[in-house]
Protein backbone atom coordinates (compact mmCIF):
# COMPACT_ATOMS: atom_id res chain seq x y z
CA UNK A 1 0.00 0.00 0.00
CA UNK A 2 0.61 2.94 -1.09
CA UNK A 3 2.17 5.14 2.04
CA UNK A 4 0.75 8.56 1.33
CA UNK A 5 -2.82 6.55 1.34
CA UNK A 6 -1.54 5.75 5.26
CA UNK A 7 -2.44 9.45 6.33
CA UNK A 8 -5.28 10.34 8.30
CA UNK A 9 -7.57 12.61 7.05
CA UNK A 10 -9.71 14.67 9.66
CA UNK A 11 -11.46 16.73 6.68
CA UNK A 12 -14.49 14.91 6.42
CA UNK A 13 -15.80 15.15 10.28
CA UNK A 14 -18.76 17.10 11.20
CA UNK A 15 -19.61 18.44 13.77
CA UNK A 16 -23.52 18.57 13.48
CA UNK A 17 -25.31 16.29 11.09
CA UNK A 18 -28.10 17.18 9.67
CA UNK A 19 -30.39 14.56 10.24
CA UNK A 20 -30.43 11.78 12.94
CA UNK A 21 -28.14 9.67 12.69
CA UNK A 22 -28.57 5.97 14.41
CA UNK A 23 -27.40 2.23 13.70
CA UNK A 24 -30.11 0.49 11.13
CA UNK A 25 -30.76 -2.21 13.71
CA UNK A 26 -30.89 0.44 16.75
CA UNK A 27 -34.80 0.52 17.38
CA UNK A 28 -34.16 -3.53 17.70
CA UNK A 29 -31.55 -3.18 20.73
CA UNK A 30 -31.96 -3.11 24.27
CA UNK A 31 -29.52 -0.10 24.34
CA UNK A 32 -29.07 -0.21 28.60
CA UNK A 33 -27.80 -3.47 27.87
CA UNK A 34 -25.48 -2.56 25.77
CA UNK A 35 -22.25 -3.24 25.07
CA UNK A 36 -22.61 -6.62 25.39
CA UNK A 37 -20.76 -8.91 28.11
CA UNK A 38 -19.36 -10.39 24.66
CA UNK A 39 -15.27 -10.81 24.61
CA UNK A 40 -13.99 -8.38 21.75
CA UNK A 41 -14.75 -9.94 18.17
CA UNK A 42 -17.01 -12.81 19.52
CA UNK A 43 -18.99 -14.21 16.92
CA UNK A 44 -21.78 -13.57 18.69
CA UNK A 45 -22.73 -10.32 18.62
CA UNK A 46 -22.40 -10.25 14.64
CA UNK A 47 -24.82 -13.57 14.65
CA UNK A 48 -27.54 -11.40 17.08
CA UNK A 49 -27.01 -8.38 14.03
CA UNK A 50 -27.36 -10.95 10.75
CA UNK A 51 -30.57 -12.05 12.84
CA UNK A 52 -31.68 -8.70 13.43
CA UNK A 53 -30.93 -7.73 9.66
CA UNK A 54 -33.11 -10.82 9.10
CA UNK A 55 -36.04 -9.72 10.30
CA UNK A 56 -35.80 -5.99 9.19
CA UNK A 57 -35.17 -7.03 5.84
CA UNK A 58 -35.94 -10.29 4.47
CA UNK A 59 -38.59 -11.62 7.02
CA UNK A 60 -42.44 -11.55 6.59
CA UNK A 61 -43.75 -11.81 9.72
CA UNK A 62 -44.51 -8.40 11.94
CA UNK A 63 -41.60 -7.86 14.27
CA UNK A 64 -44.26 -8.36 17.35
CA UNK A 65 -45.32 -11.76 16.88
CA UNK A 66 -41.27 -13.00 17.08
CA UNK A 67 -40.97 -14.25 20.24
CA UNK A 68 -36.74 -14.69 21.20
CA UNK A 69 -35.93 -17.74 23.77
CA UNK A 70 -32.51 -18.88 24.65
CA UNK A 71 -30.87 -21.29 26.76
CA UNK A 72 -27.63 -20.64 29.06
CA UNK A 73 -24.41 -20.02 27.60
CA UNK A 74 -22.57 -16.89 26.25
CA UNK A 75 -24.94 -17.53 23.30
CA UNK A 76 -28.33 -17.91 25.81
CA UNK A 77 -27.83 -14.21 26.81
CA UNK A 78 -29.23 -13.34 23.40
CA UNK A 79 -32.79 -12.47 24.15
CA UNK A 80 -31.44 -10.04 26.86
CA UNK A 81 -29.80 -7.77 24.07
CA UNK A 82 -32.58 -7.75 22.09
CA UNK A 83 -35.82 -5.37 22.17
CA UNK A 84 -38.59 -8.14 21.68
CA UNK A 85 -40.85 -10.22 23.20
CA UNK A 86 -38.37 -13.42 24.36
CA UNK A 87 -37.51 -15.60 27.65
CA UNK A 88 -33.62 -16.82 28.87
CA UNK A 89 -35.15 -20.31 29.55
CA UNK A 90 -32.92 -22.56 31.93
CA UNK A 91 -29.96 -25.13 30.44
CA UNK A 92 -31.16 -26.75 27.84
CA UNK A 93 -34.27 -25.74 27.99
CA UNK A 94 -34.80 -23.33 25.26
CA UNK A 95 -36.70 -25.50 22.90
CA UNK A 96 -39.42 -27.12 25.16
CA UNK A 97 -40.24 -23.44 26.63
CA UNK A 98 -40.78 -22.36 22.13
CA UNK A 99 -42.84 -25.36 21.65
CA UNK A 100 -44.96 -24.35 24.78
CA UNK A 101 -45.03 -20.59 23.26
CA UNK A 102 -46.23 -22.07 19.55
CA UNK A 103 -48.77 -24.61 21.02
CA UNK A 104 -50.13 -22.19 23.18
CA UNK A 105 -49.92 -19.25 20.46
CA UNK A 106 -50.14 -20.26 17.43
CA UNK A 107 -49.75 -16.61 16.00
CA UNK A 108 -46.58 -16.05 17.51
CA UNK A 109 -42.69 -17.04 15.81
CA UNK A 110 -40.73 -18.39 18.52
CA UNK A 111 -37.32 -18.04 17.46
CA UNK A 112 -34.01 -20.23 19.71
CA UNK A 113 -31.07 -18.56 19.92
CA UNK A 114 -28.57 -20.89 21.66
CA UNK A 115 -25.26 -22.72 21.98
CA UNK A 116 -24.13 -25.88 20.93
CA UNK A 117 -23.60 -26.86 24.32
CA UNK A 118 -27.33 -25.90 25.66
CA UNK A 119 -28.89 -27.35 21.97
CA UNK A 120 -26.98 -30.32 21.61
CA UNK A 121 -25.61 -31.66 24.58
CA UNK A 122 -28.35 -31.17 27.74
CA UNK A 123 -30.96 -30.15 25.36
CA UNK A 124 -30.38 -32.99 22.22
CA UNK A 125 -33.18 -34.58 23.21
CA UNK A 126 -35.27 -32.05 23.13
CA UNK A 127 -34.10 -30.86 19.70
CA UNK A 128 -34.28 -34.49 18.42
CA UNK A 129 -38.51 -34.27 19.09
CA UNK A 130 -39.45 -31.04 18.42
CA UNK A 131 -37.70 -31.41 14.87
CA UNK A 132 -39.71 -34.56 14.90
CA UNK A 133 -42.90 -33.29 15.46
CA UNK A 134 -41.86 -30.66 13.00
CA UNK A 135 -43.23 -27.86 15.40
CA UNK A 136 -43.26 -24.06 13.96
CA UNK A 137 -40.01 -22.59 15.44
CA UNK A 138 -36.42 -21.15 13.77
CA UNK A 139 -34.10 -22.36 16.14
CA UNK A 140 -30.20 -20.90 15.32
CA UNK A 141 -27.21 -22.99 17.15
CA UNK A 142 -24.15 -20.82 17.54
CA UNK A 143 -21.50 -23.38 17.27
CA UNK A 144 -18.17 -22.49 18.57
CA UNK A 145 -17.25 -26.14 19.34
CA UNK A 146 -16.44 -25.15 23.01
CA UNK A 147 -18.64 -24.53 26.04
CA UNK A 148 -17.73 -20.97 26.12
CA UNK A 149 -19.41 -19.16 29.21
CA UNK A 150 -18.32 -21.73 31.83
CA UNK A 151 -14.72 -21.59 30.70
CA UNK A 152 -13.78 -23.66 27.49
CA UNK A 153 -14.99 -27.63 28.02
CA UNK A 154 -15.05 -29.55 25.35
CA UNK A 155 -18.50 -29.49 24.03
CA UNK A 156 -20.28 -32.57 21.77
CA UNK A 157 -18.91 -30.59 18.44
CA UNK A 158 -15.42 -30.16 19.53
CA UNK A 159 -13.61 -31.99 16.77
CA UNK A 160 -10.97 -34.68 17.44
CA UNK A 161 -7.63 -33.31 18.41
CA UNK A 162 -8.36 -29.96 19.86
CA UNK A 163 -7.49 -28.86 22.98
CA UNK A 164 -10.19 -27.55 25.63
CA UNK A 165 -9.87 -27.15 29.28
CA UNK A 166 -11.46 -30.60 29.90
CA UNK A 167 -9.15 -32.36 26.98
CA UNK A 168 -5.77 -30.87 27.49
CA UNK A 169 -4.24 -33.61 25.39
CA UNK A 170 -6.19 -33.56 23.17
CA UNK A 171 -9.96 -34.38 22.31
CA UNK A 172 -10.01 -38.52 21.31
CA UNK A 173 -14.45 -39.09 20.71
CA UNK A 174 -15.88 -37.61 17.34
CA UNK A 175 -18.01 -34.86 17.26
CA UNK A 176 -21.63 -34.27 16.26
CA UNK A 177 -22.34 -32.85 12.76
CA UNK A 178 -25.06 -30.61 13.82
CA UNK A 179 -26.93 -30.11 10.82
CA UNK A 180 -26.80 -33.86 10.14
CA UNK A 181 -28.65 -34.77 12.67
CA UNK A 182 -30.97 -31.83 12.58
CA UNK A 183 -31.77 -32.90 9.31
CA UNK A 184 -32.26 -36.90 10.27
CA UNK A 185 -34.94 -36.17 13.28
CA UNK A 186 -37.20 -34.38 10.82
CA UNK A 187 -36.43 -30.64 10.26
CA UNK A 188 -37.90 -29.33 7.10
CA UNK A 189 -35.01 -26.30 6.53
CA UNK A 190 -31.56 -26.32 7.13
CA UNK A 191 -29.02 -24.25 6.51
CA UNK A 192 -24.83 -23.25 8.22
CA UNK A 193 -23.01 -20.28 7.37
CA UNK A 194 -20.07 -19.09 8.75
CA UNK A 195 -20.01 -15.44 10.68
CA UNK A 196 -17.57 -14.61 8.15
CA UNK A 197 -20.82 -14.77 5.54
CA UNK A 198 -23.02 -12.47 6.66
CA UNK A 199 -25.37 -11.48 3.77
CA UNK A 200 -25.75 -15.12 3.19
CA UNK A 201 -26.06 -15.65 7.05
CA UNK A 202 -29.00 -12.98 7.25
CA UNK A 203 -30.56 -14.02 4.03
CA UNK A 204 -31.23 -17.96 5.23
CA UNK A 205 -32.40 -16.44 8.51
CA UNK A 206 -35.27 -14.40 6.92
CA UNK A 207 -36.45 -17.74 4.93
CA UNK A 208 -35.90 -19.76 8.18
CA UNK A 209 -38.49 -17.48 9.64
CA UNK A 210 -41.06 -17.38 6.63
CA UNK A 211 -40.43 -21.24 7.08
CA UNK A 212 -43.57 -23.09 8.20
CA UNK A 213 -42.23 -25.61 10.31
CA UNK A 214 -38.86 -27.03 12.25
CA UNK A 215 -36.22 -24.40 11.12
CA UNK A 216 -32.85 -24.34 11.91
CA UNK A 217 -29.84 -22.51 11.05
CA UNK A 218 -25.98 -23.84 12.25
CA UNK A 219 -23.53 -20.96 12.84
CA UNK A 220 -19.90 -21.33 13.10
CA UNK A 221 -18.43 -18.63 15.13
CA UNK A 222 -15.20 -17.76 16.42
CA UNK A 223 -15.16 -18.03 20.21
CA UNK A 224 -11.06 -17.07 20.07
CA UNK A 225 -10.59 -16.96 23.86
CA UNK A 226 -11.54 -19.97 24.96
CA UNK A 227 -11.06 -22.34 21.55
CA UNK A 228 -8.98 -20.69 19.92
CA UNK A 229 -6.54 -19.66 22.12
CA UNK A 230 -5.50 -23.08 22.82
CA UNK A 231 -5.50 -24.19 19.78
CA UNK A 232 -3.40 -21.68 18.26
CA UNK A 233 -5.77 -20.26 16.19
CA UNK A 234 -5.03 -16.56 17.14
CA UNK A 235 -7.67 -13.79 17.85
CA UNK A 236 -10.76 -13.01 16.01
CA UNK A 237 -9.51 -11.75 12.77
CA UNK A 238 -7.10 -14.78 12.50
CA UNK A 239 -10.07 -17.18 13.40
CA UNK A 240 -12.50 -15.43 10.70
CA UNK A 241 -9.56 -15.38 7.85
CA UNK A 242 -9.32 -19.25 8.96
CA UNK A 243 -13.73 -19.42 7.77
CA UNK A 244 -12.73 -17.10 4.82
CA UNK A 245 -10.57 -20.36 3.86
CA UNK A 246 -12.28 -22.80 4.74
CA UNK A 247 -15.74 -22.39 3.86
CA UNK A 248 -17.03 -24.80 0.35
CA UNK A 249 -20.24 -24.05 -0.55
CA UNK A 250 -22.71 -26.60 -1.54
CA UNK A 251 -26.57 -27.18 -2.37
CA UNK A 252 -29.07 -29.50 -1.88
CA UNK A 253 -27.98 -31.17 -5.25
CA UNK A 254 -24.64 -31.88 -4.23
CA UNK A 255 -25.72 -33.65 -1.05
CA UNK A 256 -28.13 -35.84 -1.92
CA UNK A 257 -28.81 -38.42 0.79
CA UNK A 258 -24.99 -38.38 1.77
CA UNK A 259 -25.16 -35.89 4.43
CA UNK A 260 -21.83 -37.12 5.34
CA UNK A 261 -20.41 -34.33 2.84
CA UNK A 262 -21.45 -32.06 5.06
CA UNK A 263 -19.11 -33.08 7.85
CA UNK A 264 -16.50 -30.13 8.99
CA UNK A 265 -12.77 -31.14 8.62
CA UNK A 266 -10.35 -30.10 11.00
CA UNK A 267 -6.85 -30.23 11.35
CA UNK A 268 -4.31 -30.26 14.66
CA UNK A 269 -2.68 -26.61 14.27
CA UNK A 270 -4.26 -25.81 11.19
CA UNK A 271 -7.69 -25.23 13.01
CA UNK A 272 -10.64 -26.08 10.68
CA UNK A 273 -9.65 -26.35 6.66
CA UNK A 274 -12.67 -27.40 5.50
CA UNK A 275 -16.36 -26.11 6.15
CA UNK A 276 -19.67 -26.87 3.92
CA UNK A 277 -21.62 -24.17 3.93
CA UNK A 278 -25.07 -23.32 2.01
CA UNK A 279 -28.90 -24.35 2.61
CA UNK A 280 -29.12 -27.83 2.46
CA UNK A 281 -32.47 -28.71 3.26
CA UNK A 282 -35.46 -26.89 1.74
CA UNK A 283 -38.71 -29.16 1.70
CA UNK A 284 -41.28 -27.48 0.05
CA UNK A 285 -43.74 -30.25 0.18
CA UNK A 286 -43.16 -29.33 3.88
CA UNK A 287 -45.82 -31.74 6.39
CA UNK A 288 -47.77 -29.84 8.26
CA UNK A 289 -46.67 -28.23 11.60
CA UNK A 290 -47.80 -29.02 15.13
CA UNK A 291 -49.91 -26.74 16.41
CA UNK A 292 -51.79 -26.45 13.09
CA UNK A 293 -51.87 -30.78 13.11
CA UNK A 294 -53.25 -29.91 16.94
CA UNK A 295 -56.25 -27.84 15.83
CA UNK A 296 -56.92 -30.17 13.26
CA UNK A 297 -57.07 -32.92 15.40
CA UNK A 298 -59.52 -31.13 18.37
CA UNK A 299 -62.02 -29.70 15.32
CA UNK A 300 -62.01 -33.60 14.26
CA UNK A 301 -63.07 -34.55 17.45
CA UNK A 302 -65.55 -32.49 17.89
CA UNK B 1 -19.61 9.39 18.40
CA UNK B 2 -17.93 10.88 15.92
CA UNK B 3 -19.24 11.64 12.33
CA UNK B 4 -17.55 12.29 9.00
CA UNK B 5 -19.21 13.00 5.58
CA UNK B 6 -18.46 11.50 2.45
CA UNK B 7 -17.49 14.40 0.18
CA UNK B 8 -18.59 13.53 -2.77
CA UNK B 9 -21.92 11.27 -2.28
CA UNK B 10 -23.71 12.81 0.75
CA UNK B 11 -23.84 9.70 3.57
CA UNK B 12 -22.66 9.74 6.81
CA UNK B 13 -20.39 7.48 8.78
CA UNK B 14 -20.27 6.97 11.99
CA UNK B 15 -17.96 5.15 14.93
CA UNK B 16 -19.40 5.10 18.43
CA UNK B 17 -16.56 5.18 21.04
CA UNK B 18 -18.63 4.09 23.73
CA UNK B 19 -19.78 1.03 21.93
CA UNK B 20 -16.13 0.32 20.25
CA UNK B 21 -14.11 -2.84 21.95
CA UNK B 22 -11.02 -1.98 19.63
CA UNK B 23 -11.36 -5.68 18.55
CA UNK B 24 -9.93 -4.91 14.64
CA UNK B 25 -12.32 -6.92 12.39
CA UNK B 26 -13.66 -3.51 10.69
CA UNK B 27 -10.16 -2.52 10.23
CA UNK B 28 -9.19 -6.00 9.01
CA UNK B 29 -11.95 -6.53 6.46
CA UNK B 30 -12.54 -2.96 4.83
CA UNK B 31 -11.58 -3.82 0.91
CA UNK B 32 -10.42 -0.14 0.79
CA UNK B 33 -8.14 0.65 3.86
CA UNK B 34 -10.30 3.24 5.13
CA UNK B 35 -10.53 2.87 9.07
CA UNK B 36 -7.52 2.41 11.70
CA UNK B 37 -6.97 2.84 15.56
CA UNK B 38 -7.23 5.91 17.23
CA UNK B 39 -4.68 7.03 20.17
CA UNK B 40 -8.39 7.32 21.86
CA UNK B 41 -8.80 4.82 25.10
CA UNK B 42 -12.48 4.41 25.93
CA UNK B 43 -14.08 4.59 29.09
CA UNK B 44 -13.49 0.62 29.66
CA UNK B 45 -10.24 0.58 28.52
CA UNK B 46 -10.36 -0.17 24.64
CA UNK B 47 -8.30 1.56 21.95
CA UNK B 48 -11.27 2.66 19.41
CA UNK B 49 -11.47 2.40 15.76
CA UNK B 50 -11.73 5.26 13.69
CA UNK B 51 -12.89 6.64 10.09
CA UNK B 52 -9.08 8.16 8.77
CA UNK B 53 -10.10 8.36 5.06
CA UNK B 54 -13.18 8.68 4.23
CA UNK B 55 -12.94 10.05 0.67
CA UNK B 56 -11.62 6.18 -0.38
CA UNK B 57 -15.05 4.64 1.49
CA UNK B 58 -17.03 2.66 -1.34
CA UNK B 59 -20.42 2.22 1.14
CA UNK B 60 -20.19 -1.42 0.66
CA UNK B 61 -21.28 -2.27 4.71
CA UNK B 62 -18.39 -4.42 5.31
CA UNK B 63 -17.24 -2.77 8.29
CA UNK B 64 -20.66 -2.38 9.82
CA UNK B 65 -21.60 -6.06 9.37
CA UNK B 66 -18.54 -7.20 10.67
CA UNK B 67 -18.83 -5.40 13.80
CA UNK B 68 -20.61 -7.82 16.68
CA UNK B 69 -20.79 -4.31 19.22
CA UNK B 70 -22.80 -2.47 16.78
CA UNK B 71 -20.21 0.36 16.92
CA UNK B 72 -19.57 1.72 13.55
CA UNK B 73 -22.55 2.09 11.13
CA UNK B 74 -23.26 3.97 7.63
CA UNK B 75 -26.32 6.13 7.46
CA UNK B 76 -27.81 7.46 3.89
CA UNK B 77 -29.42 10.54 3.98
CA UNK B 78 -32.76 9.62 2.49
CA UNK B 79 -34.28 12.84 2.16
CA UNK B 80 -31.15 14.48 0.14
CA UNK B 81 -31.70 12.01 -2.45
CA UNK B 82 -35.12 12.82 -2.72
CA UNK B 83 -34.85 16.04 -3.35
CA UNK B 84 -31.83 15.38 -5.97
CA UNK B 85 -34.20 13.40 -7.68
C1 LIG C 1 -28.25 -27.62 34.67
C2 LIG C 1 -26.97 -26.90 34.39
N1 LIG C 1 -25.85 -27.63 34.12
C3 LIG C 1 -24.69 -27.02 33.82
C4 LIG C 1 -24.62 -25.64 33.78
C5 LIG C 1 -23.30 -24.96 33.44
N2 LIG C 1 -23.27 -24.41 32.11
C6 LIG C 1 -23.56 -23.14 31.87
S1 LIG C 1 -23.39 -22.68 30.26
C7 LIG C 1 -22.88 -24.25 29.85
C8 LIG C 1 -22.51 -24.63 28.46
C9 LIG C 1 -22.74 -23.57 27.45
O1 LIG C 1 -22.21 -23.95 26.23
P1 LIG C 1 -22.83 -23.43 24.87
O2 LIG C 1 -24.30 -23.72 24.87
O3 LIG C 1 -22.03 -23.99 23.77
O4 LIG C 1 -22.72 -21.85 24.95
P2 LIG C 1 -21.53 -20.88 24.59
O5 LIG C 1 -21.11 -20.29 25.88
O6 LIG C 1 -20.46 -21.65 23.91
O7 LIG C 1 -22.16 -19.85 23.70
C10 LIG C 1 -22.87 -25.09 30.97
C11 LIG C 1 -22.46 -26.50 30.94
C12 LIG C 1 -25.80 -24.90 34.05
N3 LIG C 1 -25.82 -23.55 33.99
N4 LIG C 1 -26.95 -25.56 34.35
S1 LIG D 1 -15.99 -16.86 25.89
FE1 LIG D 1 -16.00 -17.30 23.68
S2 LIG D 1 -18.17 -17.45 23.13
FE2 LIG D 1 -18.06 -16.43 25.14
S3 LIG D 1 -18.04 -14.21 24.68
FE3 LIG D 1 -15.91 -14.87 24.83
S4 LIG D 1 -15.30 -15.38 22.70
FE4 LIG D 1 -17.55 -15.32 22.78
S1 LIG E 1 -18.35 0.96 4.13
FE1 LIG E 1 -16.84 -0.43 3.19
S2 LIG E 1 -15.30 0.92 2.29
FE2 LIG E 1 -16.48 2.17 3.74
S3 LIG E 1 -15.30 2.03 5.66
FE3 LIG E 1 -16.85 0.42 5.74
S4 LIG E 1 -15.82 -1.40 4.95
FE4 LIG E 1 -14.57 0.38 4.35
S1 LIG F 1 -15.49 -4.11 14.62
FE1 LIG F 1 -16.70 -2.78 16.00
S2 LIG F 1 -15.95 -3.23 18.06
FE2 LIG F 1 -14.42 -4.05 16.61
S3 LIG F 1 -12.92 -2.38 16.37
FE3 LIG F 1 -14.43 -2.12 14.72
S4 LIG F 1 -16.00 -0.70 15.58
FE4 LIG F 1 -14.77 -1.46 17.30
MG1 LIG G 1 -20.67 -23.18 22.49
Amino acid sequence: MAEKSKEIDKSSIIKRPPMDLKHPQETLLRKKAIPTIYCPGCGIGTTIHAFLEALTKYSKIPQDQIFVVSGIGCTGRASGYINLDGFHAIHGRAIPFASGVDIAKPSLKPIVISGDGDLFSIGLGHLAHAARRNTDMTVICINNAIYGLTGGQDAPTTPVGAKTRSTPYGKISFPFNLSHITIANGATFCARYTVYEFVQLSKAIGRAINHQGFSFIEVISNCHVNFGRRNDLGDSIAMRQMFKKARVRMKEEDIGFDLHKTDIEYEIGKGFTKIPTGVFLNEKDEPEEFSERITHAYEFKK
Amino acid sequence: METHQHPEDKYYFITDEERCKGCGLCIEFCPKDCLGFSDEINEKGWRVAKMHRMKDCIKCYMCERMCPDFAIFVNEDESAEKAET
